[in-house]
């Protein structure tokens, strides 16, 4: 009698235990994983500010399916190997979202280890939510079920660049300049493809690759872009490839227009103010930090006043508010409900209008912006790394606009 | 044509000379020392940071002296109480405790300045342009780096070949125990060395920070170039150091200008392009498209061909 008393107390107990709210409340973790040290790491550690300010204004604004957000950051040293060795690590601590946005070679590895480990794990699935890796390929021909991305891809950035540049009737030549690698040599070949085909007239008057982050002197370069006698250079360039070539343009007194991905990337304001070219180097993306949209504006305040650093990734803030919103509709964090609820979901985007992350290949379609960057004006509250120069929306390309297809043959689990 | 070679050979003297700036004190503790130091390059981020820092509040000239006399005193206290240790145990661990020595630096610089970029500009004085050849601009700014490189090299090699200074830091290499015993202090000579090196590398940092970019990782962007440009010249010359400098910066900046491929030269002779294989990927590759490789291939050669390098007299 007494031995039966006592299983039943423990068994009791078991179940309060397991009940208790402490348990119920378990944060739900996101991995990051990015560079945090070497070369990359000026660009991870904007990510990772992003991020964490993420997770603190969910939490401020009633949390993720009642539980808490939280980050945790690993770091991949820009390294295939390291990075999948990063992500076991995050898998056997329980996590299972994962975020990673830097370098498509480190991207196509997390989504080709989460496709397998999910396919050999059932109940334990991981999603990975790619917020900046852009090679169409990822969500063509090796798409996968449990990757979403929320950069527009490289080819979506060309078109809606190009339906842009298509207005311009003062562009008549074009010099491509690019990084030379995947990423790099699709920027050229799309570039000739959309502009041969939407501006027969414009000609292409150089295309030039030169190897990644190795040159010093882009002087020779630009002697090339000024003997072409192009009036606009398209560039996929960031980081330091970015700043020299833009400093080397100015140093030689080439006026062109300068046509960007990521101009606005850390240290590139700065070196287009140091080149003084003002209102001449646009950049396409998802967002301007100065569009006239209240809500938008008031989160890049307050984001700049936490963080000190501005904005660069606005994808982040969609990707981290539809993942809440899944999370709520699903009133689940397990992550096969969330990826049936995120798979179609339409969502106003976070400078306004309407987005959709497209259920054939998880690429999330949305409006893009063109901007360029020179002195702001009463109406622009921003400006960027104390330059006293600020983004200025030129055009916007509507979603329907900024759509390409998709060869994905998506495999979903049964 | 007149065009593209008179500025191709422009900029190719300005980039060579940018790159002697940066490796001339690499070559003064290579050969005068005979230490590699492989924290040359983050003498010349530290130099380029203090230059940025001391520039913010006394202006552009009073840091253009006082940071590369801060990181000359840093570099001599480096090798008073580091160096000199690890000298008795031979070479390899001198280059050991310079490799490790680099990275501590590149964090001690992250956890100051952080891993961004600083607005380092021109000063305002020098901030036009001196001249326009073929209506390309030449700023004062880069004038004034190829005048210092020269500047440098003028006086480095006056002082290392016609003084008595020269002659005693030349002997304490060779003959360390002979000047010992004629009266000179051959550490303290050393440790000048090393000091006057490390303050060169700042120089360079100082000069060339606005220049290019000043940041965290420029240490390990600069790093290589300079070995080569060290090795080609012959490792321990200075003239050696001087004419590779040139000879890097003209041959890359030439090449760039070059667009030529393998499928021009051999389809000029009617040789026709492979369908598919490896060949078919190197076949549209431009001379321009691995120009900044050609550097990296001369050094190969060198070492194959005359491993003393242009002027070297050392083997190494």
């Amino acid at each position: 009698m007494n031995s039966r008393l006592r299983v039943l107390f423990c068994a009791m107990a078991t179940t309060v235990i397991a009940a208790s709210p402490a348990a119920a409340q378990d944060a739900v973790k996101i991995a990051y994983i990015d560079p945090l040290s070497g070369g990359g790491a000026s660009i991870g550690e904007v990510g990772l500010k992003t991020f964490q300010y993420l997770a603190e204004w969910t939490n401020a604004h009633g949390g993720i399916a009642g539980r808490k957000l939280e980050v945790v950051s690993y770091d991949n040293k820009l390294n295939a190997q390291e990075t999948l060795v990063q992500l076991q690590k995050a898998i056997d601590s329980d996590i299972r979202f994962v975020t990673q946005g830097n370098g498509s070679a480190f991207a196509a590895a997390i989504e080709d280890f989460v496709t397998k480990y999910n396919e050999r794990n059932p109940g334990k699935e991981v999603l990975y939510f790619n917020y900046a890796a852009v090679d169409p390929v990822l969500t063509n021909d090796k798409c996968s079920y449990w990757h979403f991305r929320w950069d527009a891809n490289s080819d979506i950035k060309m078109t809606a660049l190009t339906n842009y540049m298509k207005t311009r009737a003062d562009i008549k030549k074009v010099y491509l300049i690019n990084q030379d690698y995947s990423f790099g040599q699709s920027v050229r070949t799309e570039a000739r493809k959309m502009l041969g085909a939407k501006r027969p007239d414009v000609e292409i008057v150089g295309d030039e690759v030169h190897p990644l982050l190795k040159v010093t002197d882009f002087s020779p370069y630009i002697a090339k872009i000024k003997a072409s006698g192009a009036d606009s250079v398209i560039t996929g360039n960031w980081g330091q490839d970015f700043a020299l070539l833009l400093k080397a343009a100015a140093d030689a007194g080439l006026r062109v227009d300068w046509y960007t991905y990521y101009a606005g990337g850390t240290g590139g304001p700065t070196a287009i103010k140091q080149a003084n070219l003002p209102d001449r180097v646009f950049q396409i993306g998802e967002g301007v930090s100065n569009e006239p949209y209240a809500p938008a504006q008031e989160f890049e305040k307050a984001f700049r006043a936490r963080t000190g650093v501005t904005l660069f990734y606005p994808r982040a803030v969609n990707e981290i508010r539809m993942f809440v919103k899944a999370a709520n509709e699903a009133n689940s964090i397990e992550p096969t409900k969330i990826a049936a609820k995120l798979e179609g979901m339409k969502f106003t985007v976070y400078d306004g209008g309407e987005g959709v992350m497209r259920s054939d290949d998880h690429q999330f379609l949305q409006p893009m912006y063109i901007a360029n960057l020179g002195p702001i004006g009463k109406d622009q509250p921003f400006e960027e790394e104390n330059t006293g120069w600020g983004w200025k929306t030129m055009g916007k390309i509507d979603t329907k606009d900024a759509v390409v297809s998709t060869s994905c043959k998506m495999n979903r689990p049964s | 044509m007149l065009e593209l070679v008179t500025i191709s050979t422009l900029n190719g003297v300005l980039y060579g000379m940018l790159l002697f700036l940066m490796a001339s004190g690499l070559t003064l503790i290579f050969s005068m020392m005979g230490v590699l130091n492989f924290a040359h390059a983050s003498f010349y981020m530290l130099g380029a940071f203090f230059g940025f820092q001391i520039s913010q509040i006394l202006g552009f000239w009073p840091a253009l002296v006082a940071a590369p006399v801060l990181v000359g005193g840093i570099g001599a206290l480096v090798e008073r109480y580091g160096l000199r240790h690890v000298h008795r145990h031979g070479p390899v661990a001198e280059l050991l405790f310079t490799f490790g020595l680099a990275f501590v630096i590149q964090e001690i610089v992250q956890m100051i300045w952080g891993k961004g970029p600083a607005d380092y500009r021109v000063p305002a004085a020098l901030d036009f342009s001196a001249f326009t050849v073929f209506s390309t601009n030449y700023p004062a700014y880069k004038m004034f780096e190829l005048l210092t490189a020269v500047a440098i090299f003028a006086v480095l090699f006056t002082v290392l070949t016609r003084t008595r200074v020269g002659l005693i830091i030349q002997a304490s290499l060779t003959h360390s125990h002979m000047v010992a015993m004629l009266g000179h202090n051959v550490p303290r000579v050393f440790m000048l060395v090393f000091g006057v090196g490390t303050g060169l590398a700042a120089v360079a940092g100082v000069i060339a920070g606005p220049a290019l970019v000043t940041q965290s990782n420029m240490a390990g962007a600069l790093g290589p170039i300079l070995f080569v440009v060290v090795v080609v010249g012959g490792l321990g010359s200075l003239a050696g150091a001087f004419l590779a400098s040139l000879l890097i910066g003209l041959v890359q900046t030439f090449a760039v200008s070059v667009n030529v491929s393998v499928a021009d030269v051999l389809g000029s002779i009617g040789v026709a392009a492979p369908a598919g294989g490896v060949l078919f990927d190197v076949w549209d590759v431009t001379v321009a498209q691995i120009a900044p490789i050609i550097p990296y291939l001369l050094l190969v050669l060198i070492l194959i061909f005359r491993p003393t390098g242009l002027m070297g007299t050392r083997e190494h």
